[in-house]
């Protein structure tokens, strides 16, 4: 019981400094003045999809062992996520073409 | 602008009083009015809990309890607070129209405040607590559950929703609203053109109340995947928790959507953020698209558990096996998905390219083919059965002809060449008031009137209830049907006057509809408290008095507080029926359980005070109070985690003993067939009909 507390909290700490480090990686490319604006926008986002996947990990516990139903709700929100994230390019690209 | 490091900007010269004394007009009277009311009816509620002594039952019964039933209960009677003032409000805005040929008797600002205020109660405070109460109240009965999942979460949702529910009365006394309409589009609610405290009310207001809508929305979502009775399979649970299933998964995702628009505007106006300004890089095309993304599916958040409501009265008074359940299900989580695929035809006209709107414009009309479905799958099940024409199904035929025509309606704006037309009228006003009201207000009107027994331990006044149901049916027509023809005749909404005479007449109807919704209102309070009044000769404390099909039913009313003396083995849909039908209900359990509860906790209570302040102090610029209020949230937290003693323990022989008596009432007691339903034998044992 005691052990499994202790993983427990590592799992945790693990998952926490993670995303803290995956964060600060992210403000880091846009701060700095060496990268370039389309570099930045692509570390922005793959330390995004990092961070999910991290918290998903660490802090949700989903593994290989998880059930069916956590699965559907994964792809679920995948689904979801890709509405709302690929209409919003579709729709504000759109507009920007027909703004000019 | 000067702030003071104690007030902020707060000051004596912000309520409506004073400038009612410098000015005393019409218009700052009906302000002025409206203010002293908020103060006037907190004090008349003090006044009464005081000379009855019910400060102590209040706080121990309701206030810091965590029982699913309360929470539920609560959450209905703040709606049904704030639905007296956005009625109110609504015909304030009607008696105005009727005089605002070329002028009118209220100012244009004051006429903005109303009807964002009135459009950000009716959606946020009135129709989304109304179904998370309905949700709260009937899903663990349903499903054989002794409580939601999260008991004390289940608090802090209501905490926080009377908390922005709070702000916005506030907001009547000290200051004004904002005028940018309930949906604040920026840039005209943002720093540059909105300074005042207005828009941060609703930012606050919103931000606070919407997360707790997104908690409540993952407790029902947790409840209805892990806490099911045996034997309860998906495909066994009542249509109800179906819709409330879709409905708390779609809570979950939508309403961060509204957290992240109203964050990103606060960002604006407090941090000078630019993600929406006009300058610098700002896109306030953004906020319309991240607001609806919450925006459209919030209309099917609070319609599918109506459609839910409808489902159980359909074919409980009909006194049939609901026609279609299956494809009734297939329906809900369609409408669950595609309603997220939806939400640019509430910008069709913003800029986009044609094939933008097609695809969205086909979404929207394909979405209308499942409600077709469940509307068709209702009338199947009356059809042929033995309809009995008590209120619920008089909700629901009134819904059957007036939501077809908003529904009608809406797949006509679908199309977005027919929008470029008519948005941004009154048509439009006419297809949301259509569809919201015969499908949310009198769904949920239909679920009060049909778990109000359960609930409480007696019937509604069948008679007053009929009356107000045909109230609200022709108020609403009178009042919202003309506006189609306005919209048509060309009248733009939230205009505060117009200078076409034509109008007049048709405001002239639209406003004694408005009446009749008033008097539909009144005489809906009415029948609470005749009915309360008279609850000795309405009294149904066995629990059935609608010869109901699922578990809640084979309860006592009002339930115990575990819900369920012993968990039920659900072996089929409609058990409750099934065992009537075999002749076995009302049967002792072999073995009795301890049951563990929830302790009652201040939690809720705090944390929404605590974030009632907090928004206040934001609002008004007074920073330590803000930092205060976030810092006893925080407090609260750390402190409830270091309680550890959260649950009571009710022992299995005082459960045993409640039920030998419970059903020892029962077998003294003599069941009434359907032709009593409504008498005072209708103590709540069903003689069953022979289910079909």
């Amino acid at each position: 019981m005691k052990t499994d507390a202790r993983s427990e909290l590592r799992r945790y700490i693990t998952g926490a400094a993670l995303s803290a480090l995956l964060t600060a990686a992210a403000f880091w490319a846009v701060v700095s003045d060496g990268v370039t604006r389309g570099t930045a926008l692509w570390i922005v986002g793959l330390c995004a999809l990092a961070q999910i996947a991290a918290q998903l990990r660490f802090f949700l516990h989903i593994g290989a062992h998880t059930k069916r139903e956590d699965l559907y709700l994964i792809l679920f929100s995948v689904l979801l996520a890709g509405l709302m994230i690929g209409g919003t390019i579709w729709i504000m690209a759109s507009l920007q073409t027909r703004m000019h | 602008m000067r702030t003071d490091p104690i007030f902020g900007r707060l000051d004596w010269s912000v309520t409506p009083f004073d400038d009612f004394a410098a000015d005393p007009s019409l218009n700052e009277f009906v302000a002025t009015a409206a203010a002293a009311m908020v103060p006037l009816g907190a004090l008349a509620v003090i006044a009464f809990l005081t000379w009855k002594r019910l400060w102590g039952p209040l706080w121990r019964d309701w206030l810091t309890s965590a029982d699913h039933k309360k929470i539920g209960i609560m959450y209905i009677v703040l709606a049904g607070v704030m639905l007296l003032r956005g009625v109110a409000e609504g015909a304030v805005m009607r008696t105005h129209q009727v005089t605002a040929l070329d002028g009118g008797m209220l100012s244009a600002e004051h006429f903005a405040q109303l009807f964002s205020t009135h459009g950000t109660i009716m959606i946020f405070f009135v129709a989304t607590p109304l179904v998370t109460g309905l949700m709260n109240f009937a899903v663990p009965l349903q499903i054989g559950a002794r409580d939601v999942a999260f008991p004390v979460l289940n608090q802090v949702s209501l905490g926080l929703t009377a908390a922005g529910a709070g702000l916005v009365m506030v907001s009547l006394v000290i200051g004004k609203f904002g005028t940018g309409g309930w949906t604040m589009y920026p840039p005209y609610t943002g720093k540059a053109f909105s300074p005042g405290p207005g828009v941060d009310y609703w930012v606050w207001a919103i931000f606070i109340s919407g997360i707790g809508s997104t908690l409540a929305g993952l407790n029902i979502a947790v409840t209805i995947y892990k806490n099911r009775a045996p034997g309860m399979r998906f495909l066994r649970m009542p249509m109800f928790t179906w819709t409330a299933l879709c409905t708390s998964i779609m809570m979950v995702y939508a309403f961060p959507a509204l957290t992240v628009a109203s964050a990103m505007l606060m960002l604006d106006r407090y941090l000078d953020f630019r993600f929406f300004t006009n300058d610098l890089g700002g896109n306030m095309m953004q906020y319309a698209n991240i607001f609806w993304m919450f925006g459209h599916p919030e209309v099917y958040i609070v319609v599918l558990p109506a459609y839910g409501v409808f489902s159980e009265v359909s074919a409980t008074f009909s006194a049939k096996r609901l026609y279609g359940y299956n494809s009734l299900v297939i329906a809900t989580m369609a409408i669950a998905v595609i309603s997220f695929t939806v939400w640019l035809h509430h910008f069709f006209t913003m800029g986009q390219g044609a094939n933008v709107n097609a695809a969205f414009g086909i979404a929207t009309m394909i979405i209308a083919v499942p409600t077709g479905v469940k509307v068709y799958d209702w009338m199947a099940t009356m059809f042929r059965g033995r309809v009995r024409l008590s209120v619920p199904i008089i909700y629901l035929v009134g819904f059957f002809f007036l939501f077809v025509f908003g529904g009608l309606t809406g797949v006509i704006l679908a199309n977005p060449t027919i929008d470029y037309q008519v948005h941004n009228s009154q048509f439009l006003v006419a297809h949301f008031h259509n569809v919201l009201i015969p499908g949310v207000l009198f769904g949920v009107l239909a679920g009060i009137h049909y778990w109000f027994p359960k609930a409480f331990g007696f019937r509604l006044h069948e008679r007053h209830a009929r009356w107000a149901a045909y109230l609200w049916f022709a108020g609403f027509s009178l009042a919202f049907l003309p506006l189609y023809w306005l919209g048509l005749m060309g009248m733009p909404r939230r205009a505060a006057s117009y200078d076409n005479p034509a109008f007049e007449p048709v405001m002239w109807v639209a406003a004694g509809g408005a009446m009749l919704v008033v008097a539909a209102l009144l005489l809906t309070l009415w029948t609470f408290y005749s009915s309360a009044r008279d609850r000795a000769e309405l009294a149904c404390p066995l629990g059935d008095p609608w010869d109901g099909r699922s578990l809640e039913w084979a309860m006592p009313a009002p339930p115990p507080p575990y819900n369920f003396h012993a968990l039920p083995y659900v072996k089929a849909l409609d058990p409750f029926t099934i065992e009537k039908a075999e002749g076995t209900p009302y049967c002792a359990a072999e073995r009795y359980e301890d049951v563990e509860l929830p302790r009652n906790s201040a939690l809720g209570l705090w944390i929404g005070a605590a974030s009632g302040i907090m928004g206040f102090a934001m609002v008004w610029w007074i920073w330590w109070l803000a930092a205060l209020g976030a810092l006893a949230i925080i407090g609260g937290l750390i402190a409830r985690a270091f309680v550890t003693d959260t649950t009571r323990t009710i022992p299995a022989a005082q459960v045993k003993r409640d039920h030998m008596a419970f059903l020892s009432r029962v077998r003294r007691a003599r069941p009434v067939d359907r032709d009593k339903e409504t008498a005072p034998a209708n103590m709540g044992l069903a003689d069953p009909e022979v289910p079909a």
